[in-house]
């Protein structure tokens, strides 16, 4: 995340503050946002040209595509914003399946009121996150809600990156054997959300570990080569455990993982204790779990492990030929538990 | 974790279910009342570290499973009211009622907010006296204290726009109810630590006595439950029949007096109906009518929402282990974890939910092993 403690608005804030409908109309209140607070923040070659559509050189490989809106609340968050989720997430879900992200385009739905310094503080946290993350934002639209239909600011943010051609990586390549890997701490986003979510305050240091995985995977990508590295994923919403159970049943095994080898941060664990709270089904914004050929697991784990993002990194599980399409775990007292499907959201229990 | 990691240690637990395994000579049915501890079970694998002649059943002590069809339908009732801010603990949102639950309610613009103490509905009446608050009161002993206590709260404050729609379940009456029915198979209980530690347990050796059962106050985390099966098989395989507390760290004879002084005045005894079971005489608590004003039943007119369970639903057999989920004939067809007619159904932990869920899954003993 940027600093954001010296950060000066550069709109002439004294007519308007705040966002009216005219922001959204395609005027000049339209145009001076773009001019005033998108361009300077995005500026690369293809966004200056300011056409209907951007016109981008054709890469080598096969073109990725990913889609994603972020409406989290509250916008500001310890660790991010939702200027950071919005690049990092479509950067991610790209990355996962072994692309190199390129391009994003950005789509903002204001509410009317909405101030104009926050939307400038969010705007430069997506500049720095896309600049940490090597893509360009190179094309954009806001549109303007009226006050009360809309949670202060929407964003799409939607993906383009380059797939090279012998590199295929998904669930359906995942083989019983396989190491599963995890990229580091689990659980810090959702409870650095949860920290400060209305009603639900409690004192923590959890920061969010919203970050780009691109780099990471590439890393992980070269180690193990990309045919031996099967399936990768970021564990976001629904956490560790709905990624897991998504793999297991888009692929022919079971999956089997070791509780205590999972990482997960103290103040985390405590946090998820008091309110009841399953870590494993805690959302992440910053790691990634990795399904490996055993011949390149410790290679793979050891060039995760020099990575910033993956210096945690630990080996959680095995993919296994029993129990195809179902998640176990060895729990730390050497028991097992059969890791549920959830309905929806986690809820906290009464006791 | 200080406190928690301690009792959570993998080697003291092996040794635990080595000691457990010496003492077992033959098949025995215990059971766990508490929903806490069923999830502590299922959540730290130790159904499966029992020796398989040992065999847990799962109490009626989740609190979410056991509310009423009927309370359900006056909640949704009331809950969808304009004017009503409507306070839940989390997990209650998702039980279903006749025809929706409470996010059903919500997405159609009720305003539902889910909180983790009855004193933030107490504040949240404070903030917005223009609305109605009403809070969810479910729960066993253990829930209870705090729930009294917001009521006595906002009686003091004056508050008159907070009221409780209360569904209060007692344990003692559970266990009676279950070793009094027919074709019962269990043969001890594992009390709840919690309820203990809130009412203590003096109410135990005449049920201990008279059933001839071992009651063994028990606590949540991992060492504290597998203590708790140790301390019932020894005594069952001695043939003996006493009160014992394994969780003396939490728990007193004479409980906390305090809190029960104030039950005593915001609550009193009712009958009350169990999702799946029926009728337990005198196995709840209601608004006492001294504080009749706070009674959110009494105040939104939502007596007379009457339903009939469902008479397929057998959770009642299968709480009592008379028989196993998959030998319900709904079991499956009517009754899902997306429909559930009855309590075993409604929570995840529930044994027939569990038996949906995972029930071509159930032997993964060999993995255990491995």
């Amino acid at each position: 995340m940027p600093d954001l403690s010296t950060w000066s608005c550069p709109l002439p804030l004294r007519d308007y503050p705040n966002i009216v409908m005219g922001h959204g109309g395609g005027g000049q209140l339209s145009s001076e946002l773009v001019q005033h607070l998108f361009l300077p923040a995005f500026s690369n070659s293809a966004l200056a040209n300011l056409g209907d559509a951007s016109v981008l050189a054709r890469p080598q490989g096969r073109i990725a595509i990913s889609t994603d809106s972020f409406v989290v609340r509250p916008l500001f968050f310890p660790g991010g914003t939702i200027g950071d989720l919005a690049v990092n997430g479509t950067v991610n879900d790209l990355s996962m399946i072994g692309a190199t992200p390129l391009y994003l385009s950005a789509g903002f739905i204001l509410e009317e009121g909405f101030p104009i310094s926050d939307l400038a503080r969010i705007v430069a946290c997506m500049a720095e996150a896309a600049r940490l993350a090597g893509v360009e934002i190179v094309t954009g639209d806001t549109k303007v809600v009226e006050r009360g239909h809309g949670d202060g600011c929407y964003i799409n943010t939607t993906g383009v990156g380059v797939v090279p051609d012998q590199v295929n990586i998904g669930p359906s390549r995942v083989c019983s054997g396989d190491v599963i890997i995890v990229s580091g701490h689990i659980a810090d986003h959702g409870m650095a959300i949860m920290s400060v979510r209305e009603g639900l305050e409690f004192e923590s240091s959890i920061l969010s570990d919203c970050a780009p995985l691109n780099d990471l995977a590439r890393v992980l990508l070269q180690a193990g080569g990309s045919d031996r590295v099967h399936a990768m994923r970021d564990p976001t919403r629904g956490g560790l455990a709905a990624t897991l159970q998504e793999i297991a049943s888009a692929s022919d095994v079971g999956v089997l993982i070791e509780e205590a080898a999972v990482p997960i941060r103290g103040e985390t664990r405590s946090a998820c204790e008091l309110l009841g709270l399953d870590p494993l089904f805690v959302a992440n914004e910053g790691k990634m779990v990795a399904f490996v050929d055993p011949s390149v697991a410790n290679g793979v784990l050891s060039a995760m492990r020099n990575h910033p993002l993956g210096r945690d990194a630990a080996i959680i599980g095995t993919a296994v030929a029993e129990r195809k399409g179902m998640v176990l775990a060895k729990t730390a007292i050497g028991g097992h538990r059969v890791i549920p499907i959830q309905l929806g959201e986690q809820l906290p229990r009464i006791c | 974790m200080k406190y928690l990691s301690e009792f959570r240690d993998g080697e003291l637990a092996q040794r635990l279910v080595r000691e457990i395994r010496q003492a077992t000579s033959r098949p025995w049915t215990i059971m766990e009342v508490c929903g806490g501890q069923t999830h502590s079970i299922i959540r730290n694998g130790i159904d499966r570290l029992l020796p398989s002649n040992v065999e847990m059943v799962h109490g009626p002590g989740c609190p979410v499973c056991v509310t009423p069809l009927e309370v359900i339908d006056r909640a949704l009732a009331i809950a969808a009211l304009p004017n009503v801010i409507f306070c839940s603990f989390g997990d209650m949102l998702r039980v279903p009622g006749t025809d929706r639950d409470l996010f059903r309610v919500k997405s159609t613009g009720g305003d539902v907010r889910i909180v983790y103490s009855p004193l933030d509905a107490v504040n949240l009446a404070r903030q917005h006296p223009e609305k109605q608050v009403v809070f969810f009161g479910v729960g066993f002993e253990t829930t209870a204290p705090a729930n009294a206590m917001a009521v006595h709260l906002a009686r003091t404050l004056g508050l008159e726009n907070f009221s409780m729609l209360v569904s209060h379940v007692l344990v003692p009456p559970a266990i009676r109810a279950i070793l009094e029915s027919e074709g019962n198979q269990v043969q001890a209980f594992l009390a709840a630590g919690h309820v203990c530690s809130v009412m203590g347990y003096r109410q135990y050796p005449l049920l201990s006595e008279r059933y001839r059962v071992p009651i063994v106050v028990t606590g949540f985390e991992p060492l504290d439950i597998l203590n708790g099966i140790r301390c019932t098989l020894l005594q069952l395989e001695k043939g003996e029949a006493r009160v014992e507390n394994a969780y003396e760290r939490v728990v007193t004879l004479d409980g906390n007096r305090e809190a029960q002084k104030l039950l005593a005045e915001v609550f009193e005894e009712c009958d009350r109906a169990w999702r799946g079971i029926g009728v337990i005489p005198r196995s709840g608590w209601r608004i006492s009518p001294a504080y009749r004003e706070f009674d959110a039943e009494h105040r939104f007119q939502v007596s007379d929402i009457r339903t009939i369970e469902s008479p397929l639903c057998r959770s009642g057999d299968v709480l009592r282990g008379a028989i196993k989920p998959n030998q319900c004939p709904a079991f499956g067809k009517e009754c899902t974890p997306r429909n559930p007619l009855g309590a075993t159904m409604v929570s995840s932990e529930g044994a027939c939910a569990a038996y949906y869920n995972y029930g071509r899954f159930v032997q993964i003993q060999e993995l255990s092993h491995a």
